[in-house]
């Protein structure tokens, strides 16, 4: 068992936007003297005095001391984030000013927040139930729209809601079960096989759609890893160069990502793919196939969600391309070909074929936007809506795997007439499993669990 | 011209007599107070104990040390195992009962009780000092003290019995309504509310034409329901019910009488049960169904009197009659007494603890139809519990209390304090989240132990669970490592269409088949009969249970353990959840009104979020 939890009643406080530079930084002030210690460094106006949920600009002063120029935004209890007083102030993107701007807040009886403990207090006054609070975390790794839109589809509770739907689904089949068992002494008709098996049916396209949400889900959250192969010569470097390019201005918007990585991060349609290795393609010193084997390329191929096969169409035979993608059936690899250079033959330049093949000109930036969408298809199909619920959860996902298992016991055991009281077992380790979900059903370890996982400021 | 008793008990129906049993058998002086010494153990409804649920729960009292199980044995006419074709957690024995001999059988029990008085009058009020019970006066004027009193009022809290538009106070048919008790302990700042239940027509069985119904026989086998030796009627000597149906043209006629009945005209105010609805009811509810099932059944070996179950009503009695008249069998029918309603008063079960002492005022315990609940069995259980934690108050001992994942009576309880009821509560199977570890075959090795070491269950009960947990190992040893030889099975497995065997196979695994039982093995095989040629047919069968359904026992048992750190999970009583600011209003409510003793318990409180849960929980530092 853990302590109660530090100072209930205290006020807490932390950087609410990723460290680093950026041009504003927000400071995020919880608790019931949020608008009191604030009020203590703003000395321009009365905030106390001040209705919910107003801005205020002015300086922020510690004695006479300015420390900057802030915008100030506040939110009395319980219409706020975490359900207490809060404060946010806007400050400018300096680390040395956020640093000094914190040290005054503790100087004024603030505490530094612990990872997760702003989402934590929004959880415990009831701002939200375990998987909004989950999304939180989500939102903070989130660095592209989709991703972000669907932490927010899950705030909302969209992913709640179809687990209610699932969950009275489960209910509605249940009560099928039990009528049979406590009233088989009545005069009633029961459910009929089919009716039960068409009800289970139902339940276990639900899941499996949810199930299937999560490979999207993980997509969105955390990219999709790309590897460009191909002979030397083949173009990669001048593919590369021409993907990124491109790419920089929208992705280097994106606040918190380092340079390095902004360089191997394409964003299409608000999906993030990773390229990986392209420092060896960078660098010409050496060819990922031949040079360290094929064995090895294979390796480096299968980190990768998705390989793109980068030949020159003037040298390749359709032999070659044949061996090279029964190498990646067999691996069970997804994969594009892209047959580059088709500047060199005039005329033959036609956009991709069977969904597999894409014909660009790296040097001509011709077939680029081609390449990209035939990228992103492959990656998160064609049935991304905005509307989606995902699944996007580690815990998520075990816990409907157990409830997918169940149903199954349960249709198997239906095949094999076991009698209900034994099904309904199943019924309610399935309802269980989702109380898992939505909370109902919790946990001390869960909830470290989920607290753990939230970093600072949020 | 009364000592101090330990433990005095209001009202001798199935609750009290239950509660007046298990204190004096754990050493308390006990007075069993009644107003009326000619229906102690009365059946006031159907003749009948057991069924699915409550079936189980007679076999947990009789585990437990309690007195249903052996007067239902000696006392019944027909038994039958319920459910025998679905899976042993719903295997529900059932037995309908010799009314007369039923109640003359508690009292010959009762009264060959050490530390059981009697005494014939009605209680007017508790006595109350400091918010603790200490006694009761009575109708004529006595002041009986006591360290721990027992309500089990039953319908007679000014109980008003209503056949059409007559309306008469009373708890029974032919019996005076209690006064008093509501209106006193209302002052102390209880809530009381009312419920209603009905009852059909007894009617005389010479005038029926059994030619025109279906014949419902008893078993073949009659397994009982105690755990002890008890003599029991042979199946040759059981008698019959006997099935029939209602018409439209029956309906018809039972409409004629809505605008005088005082379900629908309002008259009455209680709630009835929803899964034990009046004739009317059933008519008005579901107005497509052309026929309503009635089973007539008789109420004992000596009377022609006849039950007619499915047709409680209180509607005007000529109205009863013709309409009864139409039945198939019933066209002669001659009525010993009409059906009717009852309104009774009750206090909501959240006002109570676990161990069914009201919160309210200490020493004070409720149990049976004045907590919300119906049916025989459901009040013999409270009883008994009532009586263990009068008995172990009056001595400054720690109360008994049942887990859910204990027994039946666990779950009721549980139920009853933590989510209150609005109609009158029923035991239902599905209630119980660990249905297929509370069975009716292993109450005694779930419970016998527990009331051993409280000191209630008795030696030989004890003894007997030693034996059949030492058979069972024995047994489960032999399945474990006795081959069986193809030549020896085949024959029996072609017979039952299941797969023969190719080699030798161990009998646990032969018995994990669906459709193979182990009697029927030990039939089959003569060197297996052999090998358990000196096991009970219990212990047979309590092995058979644990080793087919296993996987399913298991899967249930793990869910206990995962869960039980909720249940162990004490919410101090002097917790202030004013202080967790967070709290919806409604849960803030009821948690201090219930005062859940667990976080388990506080999850399971009607009203109560998931997420009120978790802030407890976040809370409390868990």
């Amino acid at each position: 068992m853990h302590g109660k939890l530090a100072g209930w009643n205290d006020t807490i406080t932390a950087l609410a936007t990723p460290q680093g530079i950026g041009a504003i930084g927000v400071i995020r002030v919880s608790g019931t003297a949020a608008i009191d210690i604030v009020n203590e460094l703003f000395p321009s106006k009365d905030l106390t005095a001040q209705p919910s949920h107003t801005l205020h600009v002015g300086f922020l002063k510690s004695g006479e001391v300015l420390l900057d120029e802030v915008v100030v935004a506040l939110f009395k209890a319980p219409k706020s984030f975490t359900g207490e007083n809060v404060v946010e102030i806007s400050c400018h993107g300096s680390h040395y000013i956020q640093e000094q701007v914190l040290a005054q807040l503790v100087k004024q009886g603030a505490r530094i927040a612990k990872p997760g403990e702003f989402t934590q207090r929004a959880f415990i006054n009831g701002k939200m139930d375990l998987t909004q609070a989950e999304a939180v975390a989500d939102i903070i790794a989130s660095n592209t729209e989709a991703s972000k839109r669907n932490a927010l589809q899950n705030i909302r509770g969209g992913f709640s809601h179809t687990l209610k739907q699932l969950r009275d689904q489960l209910i509605s089949f249940s009560a099928l079960i039990e009528l049979e068992l406590d009233f088989s002494q009545e005069d009633v008709t029961f459910a009929d096989r089919p009716q039960l098996f068409r009800l289970l049916d139902e339940a276990l396209v639900q899941v499996n759609k949810l199930l299937q949400s999560f490979k999207l889900g993980n997509v969105i959250k955390n990219g999709v890893q790309v590897a460009i192969i191909g002979k030397p010569n083949a173009g990669k470097s001048t593919l590369l160069n021409t993907l990124l390019n491109e790419e920089r201005a929208i992705v280097s918007d994106i606040a918190g990502t380092t340079r390095d990585t902004i360089e191997e991060v394409l964003n299409i349609n608000g999906v993030l793919f990773r390229l990986i290795d392209t420092a060896g393609i960078r660098e010409h010193t050496s060819d990922v196939i031949e040079t360290i084997g094929v064995e090895k390329s294979m390796a480096k191929m299968r980190e990768a969600d998705i390989v793109l096969y980068l030949y020159d169409i003037t040298q390749t035979t359709a032999a070659e391309l044949q061996a090279m993608e029964a190498q990646f059936a067999a691996e069970h690899l997804q994969y594009l070909l892209v047959a580059n250079k088709a500047d060199q033959l005039p005329n033959t330049y036609s956009p991709a074929g069977n969904g597999k093949l894409v014909t660009i000109s790296a040097k001509n930036e011709q077939g680029i936007e081609d390449l990209k969408q035939q990228l992103f298809k492959l990656a998160v199909s064609e049935n991304l809506q905005t509307d989606q619920t995902l699944v996007t959860n580690a815990r998520h996902v075990a816990a409907l795997q157990e409830v997918y298992t169940a149903l199954q016991d349960i249709r198997d055991a239906l095949d094999n007439n076991i009698p209900g009281d034994l099904l309904a077992i199943d019924i309610r380790r399935c309802l269980h499993f989702l109380g898992e979900i939505t909370g109902e059903v919790t946990n001390e370890d869960q909830l470290d669990y989920i607290f753990s996982k939230f970093c600072i400021g949020k | 011209m009364f000592p101090e008793y330990d433990v005095i008990v209001v009202g001798a129906g199935h609750a009290g007599s239950e509660a007046a049993a298990a204190a004096a058998n754990l050493g308390s002086k006990v007075l069993l107070i009644t107003m009326n010494m000619q229906t102690i153990g009365q059946m006031s409804c159907n003749p009948a104990m057991g069924g699915i649920a409550k079936g189980q729960i007679v076999r947990e009292i009789d585990a437990l040390g309690g007195y249903s199980g052996i007067v239902t044995d000696e006392s019944m006419i027909q038994f039958r195992m319920l459910n025998k074709s679905k899976g042993p957690a719903m295997w529900s024995p059932r037995a309908q009962n010799d009314r007369m001999l039923f109640a003359s059988k508690w009292r010959e029990m009762l009264e060959n009780t050490p530390n059981v008085d009697f005494y014939q009058d009605m209680v007017k009020s508790i006595i109350i000092k400091n918010n603790r019970a200490c006694g009761v006066v009575t109708g004529l004027g006595n002041e009986i003290k006591a360290k721990s009193v027992v309500v089990t009022s039953g319908t007679f809290l000014n109980g008003i019995i209503h056949i059409g538009e007559k309306k008469l106070g009373g708890g029974r048919a032919g019996e005076n309504a209690a006064t008093g008790i509501t209106e006193q302990l209302v002052t102390f700042g209880f809530e009381a509310d009312r419920l209603k239940t009905g009852t059909p027509p007894r009617v005389d069985g010479r005038s029926l034409d059994y030619t025109k119904m279906e014949e419902q026989r008893g078993d073949e086998e009659i397994t009982g329901f105690s755990y002890l030796d008890v003599k029991k009627i042979t199946p040759a000597e059981q008698r019959s019910c006997y099935i029939t149906y209602t018409s439209e043209q029956v309906h018809d006629m039972l409409k004629t009488g809505f605008d005088r009945s005082p379900m629908y005209t309002g008259r009455i105010e209680g709630v009835g049960p929803r899964y034990c609805p009046s004739i009317e009811d059933k008519i008005n509810r579901f107005a497509d169904r052309d026929r309503h099932q009635l089973f007539v059944e008789p109420e004992g070996f000596n009377t022609v009197e006849i039950y007619v179950n499915g047709f409680s009503t209180s509607l005007p009695d000529e109205v009863q009659y013709k309409a009864l008249s139409m039945v198939p069998g019933f066209e002669n029918v001659r009525f010993f007494r009409p059906g009717y309603a009852i309104e009774y008063d009750y206090f909501p079960p959240t006002q109570l603890t676990y161990s069914l002492e009201t919160k309210i005022i200490s020493h004070l315990f409720f149990a049976g139809q004045i907590n919300g609940t119906t049916g025989y069995e459901e009040a013999a259980c409270q009883g008994l519990i009532a009586g263990i934690n009068a008995h172990q108050k009056a001595k400054e001992l720690e109360p008994f209390i049942l887990k859910r994942s204990d027994a039946y009576v666990g779950v009721l309880i549980d139920d009853l304090i933590s989510k209150g009821t609005e109609e009158p509560y029923r035991m239902f199977t599905s209630r119980a989240e660990y249905r297929t570890l509370l069975r009716q075959d292993n109450a005694d090795l779930r419970l016998t132990p527990m009331s051993y070491r409280l000191g209630l269950a008795k030696q030989e009960r004890m003894e007997n669970v030693l034996a059949k947990e030492d058979a069972v190992k024995r047994i489960r040893k032999t399945l474990n490592e006795f081959a069986i030889d193809p030549s020896e099975a085949n024959q029996y497995l072609e017979s039952i269409g299941s797969a023969v065997l190719t080699e030798k196979q161990r009998a646990n695994k032969l018995l994990l088949r669906p459709n193979i039982d182990l009697a029927a093995m030990i039939n089959a095989m003569p060197s297996l009969a052999a090998a358990l040629a000196n096991e009970t047919a219990d212990s047979l069968e309590q092995t058979e249970i644990q080793v087919k359904y296993e996987r399913y026992i298991e899967k249930e048992q793990e869910l206990v353990t995962k869960l039980s750190q909720m249940e162990e999970a004490i919410i101090p009583d002097s917790f202030d959840y004013s202080k967790v600011g967070s709290l919806s209003n409604e849960a803030l409510q009821k948690f201090n009104k219930i005062k859940p003793r667990t976080l388990g318990q506080a999850s399971r409180i009607s009203g109560v979020n998931p997420s009120d849960v978790q802030i407890l929980m976040v809370y409390m530092g868990r």
